[in-house]
Order: C-alpha cells, then structure tokens, then sequence
C-alpha cells in the first residue's frame, strides 16, 4: 500500500535544509515559495530516505485569489507519495522556475500548463503551445474564461 | 552549378503558418455549408435525365465504392468493425480502405473535429477528384456531439466540407454505417454522367 | 569522396496511417536516419477538462468513456474511484466483484488491439489485426449482454455499476475464459518466434531503467524497461489485493519487449478472471448515491492500472454539484516524452514501429 506521507514532517525536514521556503504545511500537502521550488524539487529527489524519483503528475488549479500548482511525488523504492503545491498570487503574468531538470516528466505537462493556464515556467527548453494552436488568444481552462 | 533551394523554416514559422490557417478557416466558416441533397427531388425527372449508359455507369460506380480512412476518434473503431470479417464492408466492393485521397472516392468521416484538424480535412478533400462523397459518422461529426459548447471543436464537418449522409449514433454501430453506405449507393445511383 | 548531405524534414502528418490517430511528427531526417522527432498534438483536443466543470459528477461519467476508447470502462473506472474516496461512499460487494471482471476483460480487449496494431505496424498488414479482432468481438458481444453498447459504454457510476448482469453473461463468460489460453497459444506460435518479428523489434527503441523512471513512465512501457511497479500491486484500489497474479517484467526495454509484456498481462488477466468468477457474490449493484452529488471540500488524486499506464484523476471539490477542477492524468502523453531518445540514430522503419509499441491514443493524449 503507498503510504501518504504526512505533511507537516516533511515540511519540518525540507525547512531544516532550506529556511523560509516552506510557506504553509497540513496532513495532506506542502506548500512552498515559487523561488524556493527547485531547490526543494532536487532536495526531495536526492536525499535518501525520501528519494522522490517518481513525478505521478504536474497540475494548475485556479482559485481566484491565485494560481496554485500542484505536484504528486512517488518514490517507487520505499513506496511513499507526497503532494507538493505552490502559487503564484500574479495573475497577469505568473512565472514558476521549471522542474524539468530534476524529473523530465515534467516536459510536456509543464507545456500544457502554460497553454491552458498561461503560467509560464522558466527554464523550460522548448515552452509553446502544446494543445492549441500557436495564435490562440487566451488561456481557456482560467475561470474568466468563456 | 549553383541550384537555388528554398529556406528551410524553423519550426516556430511552422506553428505560426499553420495557426493563421486555422484562424483564417475559423473565420471564414461560420456558417454551414448546405447539404447537397437535390437529389432527393430527382424521382420526378428521373426518367428523363438517367440514360440506360448512366445506370450502367452509376450500378458499376456503386459496386466499387474505395473509401477513405479518416478516423479521427472512437468512431473509428467502429469503422475498422464494419472492415472486420464480421460486418465485412468488402461484400459491397469495398475491400481496402485507401490511404490517400487521390486514391478514393468516399471520405467518412468518423470522430470529432477541432479547429487544429480543420485545414487538413479540407486539405484532403480537395485534393480527392470527382465525382465524391463524404459521411459524416458519428454524433460529433455531425453536429459536435457531446464536445459542441468547447472552445476548439467545430460544430459539424458540414461548416468545413459538404457531406452527403449522416449516420447518427455515438458511436454508431457498423450496421447503421452500412445503412449509410446504401444511402450513398442509392444517390449514386441517381446521378447522370452530364453533371 | 565525400557525399554532402543535408538534414530533410519529413512531415508525418495527422493523417497517416500508421500515426494511430490524429498525431503529427516533424521528423527530420538525414537520408533515412531519424535525427529528430517532434510529436505535435492537439489535433483532437475537445477541452473536456473545461466542459467537465459545467456538468455534475454522474454527468461526467460519458466524457471519461471517449478519452482512452479502446478502454472505456477503466477509464470510467478511475473516475469513479477517484469521486467515492473523495465523497467516502461503499461499494456493494457484487459490485466490487463487477467491476474486476470487467476491468480485466477491458485489459484483454485493449491489448489484443495494442499487440495487432503493432504486428500491422511491422507489415503484417491487417492480418494479425483479424485473427485479434475475432476474439475482440467475443468480448463484445459479452459487453453488449451487460450495458448495451460496444464501444463507449458509460457502465460504472459512482456507488457501483448502472445495472446488473443478465443470466447469460456468466455461461458466455465462463466459456470465453476457457478458450482464451488457446487463442494466445495460437498467437505465440504464429508470432513470438517469427524471424520478421525478432529482428525487427528486438533491440530496437530501447528505453532504459533509470530514464523511464525519470519520465514517469507507467504500464507496460515501464515494465518492460525492468521496473516492477504495477499499481494494482503497490497500491491495490477496489478488491485486487484478494487475487493471485503475476506481473510480467522484461529486461531489455525494447520494442519486443513491450510487445511480450503485453501478451503475459493477457494471461494474467485470464487468470484473474478465473478466480473472481466463482467467487461472485449475490447483493446489490449500486449503493445509494443522491443523484445530485455534493462532495465534502478537498481535493483527491485517484489512480489505476489502466492498459496504457498509470491512469489518475485529480479533483477538487467546493461542495457543489460539479467539480472545480477535472484533470486527468493522460498516461500515454507522458510515455510519449522519451520517444526523441528512443528513435534517434535508427530509420523511419524503426521509428514506426516504436512508436506503435508504446500504444498511445490519442483520445487520452488530446483530452
């Protein structure tokens, strides 16, 4: 059975590694600084004992307020999973450091989240336009949309 | 000798000319094309119009109908069924579903359409020769189906290209496609070679 | 002499036959040697994630059916999964029970397609697909004696399934799952050991361990790399945990491989069809669910072994009667991110047939 891990541990262990990066932590989820994403990204990959090797899936979510991102980590070696989110309260323009380098998974979810959502990641290697067309005005899956 | 060869785009150019095609067909296709159904009327001038050497011409056209294969979503899988040995479309004279378009004379469309796939129908159907059919199969192709109220499906093939039969269902079984593709045959049959 | 060439660049375009769908390559070529690929998608992009969060959570249900087609119920599966552990309903034991023998046919019924699109892929033109197809119809024949379609069948809801089986399904089933082992005895001895097969897959389009778990990988794209990780095993949903099976593993992670991998999940789905079909309980098929569904607030991430991969759900709830956030969490876009280091240095003939071994569709890649 893949346990869930809880948050709030792992929140405690990320803050050891890297101060002032964990904004909020609950049972369910961590919630980190845009600035600080990668680094925890490559913190959650390499150390033993968390070994998140595994990137299940890559998401934007649009409460009015903000954008939030949400990752869902595995680790297919100790069978534990962890949910890790992020936001962006600017809207007109939001910008997250990319993940790409740490799992490419990420690849072409990062590009549908900048296609759908607008939210643009950088360090990306190739950010366009994934399921709509190069011209397309707007981003359809915002809740102002339509 | 220098030959003199054309630049090489860079995919971004791509994307970008292949975008104001979509946004130019969007624009261009608002309305829909009307179904050319005149030959439902064609009962009353039939004996006039259709010579012996037509009936001959349009029985041997109906026997050896190609279709094309344009599957473009679960429909598809249905049309691949009415190829199968058990609804067999090959004891109609449609064995092999051609690939190209300059090969066929029937194009059924089978699956959604969205705005991004749009060029390419009309793309393949031009380039298909007379005389032609299409078949609109499936709820989607028909009138966008369920997907209608999206941002990216265009609401019926019928906006794109004209269709000569629809086949309702979602998908439809492949018994209501051969019920299609004898409605084909029967206006084929009332077509006359002085067209 | 040196000869100077130049790259070329091929389109291969969403009408092909060999692209399974509607899907585009940009293959650049230097004469017949792959240098790089370009997937692009989006040809059939429907937007149901947005549609999706205009309709109720039992509305929902159909748009689940039309992403992996070859598949529907397991993707209806999933999403039914995901809404009971988010609103914390019980499943009826028949229902559990329903559900697995279903699930498993669909895998059967997936891979037979997967396995003879690859061998047409190869050139063995529609003949494989045929002798495949011929058990395909068996199966459903069987499907339409419980819901009434073949293709999209919108069985599952959320508390159970829609209706109960009718008294000629067990029998039907029973004999279909006796003569299955044959059929796939037949299929290896005309094919696993075939010299056309064997050099033209093996060795070709290999996707190494550690890249596919940096890709998140799943199903039998992962498994055949050597990684044993089968989500009905790590992290058992409905009742799996109460059968015995085998998860097959390849070593080499290339095209044959895949394709082998393939045919034992087959077996294996066999065999746990034969272990939950006299096991069936009699009782209710579908508990009691408000027809307007209204989920507590919070968010759930519910996943299953679909044939293509790991198929997960992710919804957010606000405690209205549609989701506020319908994601869905397409396996084979994902398997796809390794194609460009699978296929470069090898020729279009090679590129073809890789990338019909990672079976993609586009219904789930497009959404």
């Amino acid at each position: 059975m893949t346990v869930a891990l809880n948050g709030e541990e792992i929140a405690k262990k990320i803050a050891e590694a890297f101060p002032d990066s964990v904004a909020s932590a609950d049972k369910a989820a961590v919630i980190v600084t845009s600035q600080s994403l990668y680094q925890v990204a490559e913190f959650l990959k390499n150390t033993p004992g968390l070994d998140f090797d595994y990137l299940n899936d890559l998401t934007a979510v649009d409460y009015l307020d903000y954008l939030e991102v949400v990752y869902h980590l595995t680790s297919l070696k100790h069978n534990h999973s962890l949910v890790l989110r992020t936001r962006c309260y600017d809207r007109e323009e939001p910008v997250l450091p990319s993940v790409v380098r740490v799992w490419r998974a990420a690849d072409y979810q990062e590009r549908e989240v900048y296609d759908l959502m607008g939210i643009t990641f950088e360090g990306h290697p190739n950010l366009k336009r994934l399921l709509l067309w190069e011209g397309f005005v707007g981003h359809p899956l915002r809740r102002g949309y339509l | 000798m220098e030959i003199e060869r054309p630049e090489i785009a860079s995919p971004h150019e791509i994307d970008v000319a292949e975008a104001s095609r979509i946004e130019q067909l969007r624009e261009s296709c608002q309305q829909p094309i009307p179904d050319p159904d005149a030959w439902l009327d064609e009962e009353i001038r039939r004996n006039v119009l259709v010579t012996t050497v037509d009936y001959v011409l349009d029985w041997a056209r109906t026997r050896s109908i190609f279709p094309l294969m344009f599957g473009l979503a679960c429909c598809a899988f249905e049309m691949i069924g009415t190829a199968t040995s058990r609804f067999d479309i090959s004891r109609f004279g449609m064995d092999i579903f051609r690939w190209s378009p300059r090969q066929a004379d029937l194009m059924i469309v089978a699956g959604t359409l969205t705005w991004k796939m749009a060029p390419a129908v009309k793309l393949v159907y031009e380039q298909m020769a007379e005389p032609k059919w299409v078949i609109a199969m499936g709820a989607c192709a028909i009138s966008g189906g369920t997907f209608r109220e999206s941002y990216s499906v265009v609401p019926g093939i019928n906006r794109i290209i004209p269709v000569d039969v629809y086949v309702p269902g979602c998908p439809p079984r492949p018994e209501g496609l051969i019920h299609g593709i004898r409605q084909i045959h029967e206006k084929v049959l009332k077509d006359s070679i002085r067209r | 002499m040196a000869i100077r060439t130049e790259p070329f660049i091929l389109n291969m375009g969403p009408q092909h036959p060999s692209t399974h769908g509607v899907f585009r390559m940009r293959v650049t070529l230097d004469g017949e040697v792959v240098v790089d690929v370009e997937p692009v998608v989006g040809y059939l992009h429907r937007g149901i994630e947005k549609l999706a969060e205009t309709r109720t959570y039992t509305q929902n249900i159909p748009f689940t059916d039309r992403l992996d087609y070859l598949a529907s119920m397991t993707n209806n599966l999933a999403y039914v999964l995901a809404v009971e552990k988010l609103a914390g309903i019980e499943v009826p034991e028949r229902a559990e029970y329903l559900r697995i023998v279903i699930a498993e046919m669909m895998r059967i019924s997936s891979h037979l397609m997967a396995v003879g699109f690859f061998l047409n892929d190869l050139g063995a033109m529609m003949t494989p697909v045929l002798y495949m197809w011929r058990e395909r119809e068996k199966l459903l024949d069987l499907f339409e004696m419980v819901c009434g379609q073949r293709l999209t069948y919108n069985y599952m809801r959320i508390g159970g399934v829609s209706h109960d089986i009718p008294e000629e399904f067990l029998p039907a089933l029973k004999r279909f799952v006796a003569e299955m082992p044959g059929f796939l005895d037949e299929y290896d001895q005309l094919l696993a050991q075939n010299e056309i097969v064997l050099a033209r897959s093996k060795g070709v389009g290999v996707l190494p361990e550690d890249t596919a778990i940096n890709i998140a990988a799943s199903g039998p794209v992962l498994r055949a790399s050597g990684v044993k990780w089968d989500v009905r095993r790590a992290d058992p949903y409905s009742i799996y945990d109460r059968f015995d099976f085998d998860i097959p593993v390849g070593s080499a992670g290339d095209c044959y491989d895949r394709y082998w991998v393939r045919v034992q999940e087959m077996r294996q789905s066999v065999r746990i069809l034969e272990q939950a079909i006299p096991q069936l309980p009699a009782g209710e098929v579908c508990a009691e669910v408000p027809q307007l569904l209204r989920p507590p607030v919070g968010e759930v991430y519910g996943r299953i072994e679909a044939p293509k991969g790991e198929l997960g759900f992710y919804l957010v709830s606000d405690n209205s009667i549609a989701p506020y956030r319908f994601r869905i969490r397409p396996p084979t876009l994902i398997n796809l991110t390794a194609l460009r280091d699978m296929v470069i240095g090898w020729k279009v003939a090679d590129l073809i047939i890789t990338f019909g071994s990672i079976d993609v569709c586009l219904g789930e890649i497009d959404r």
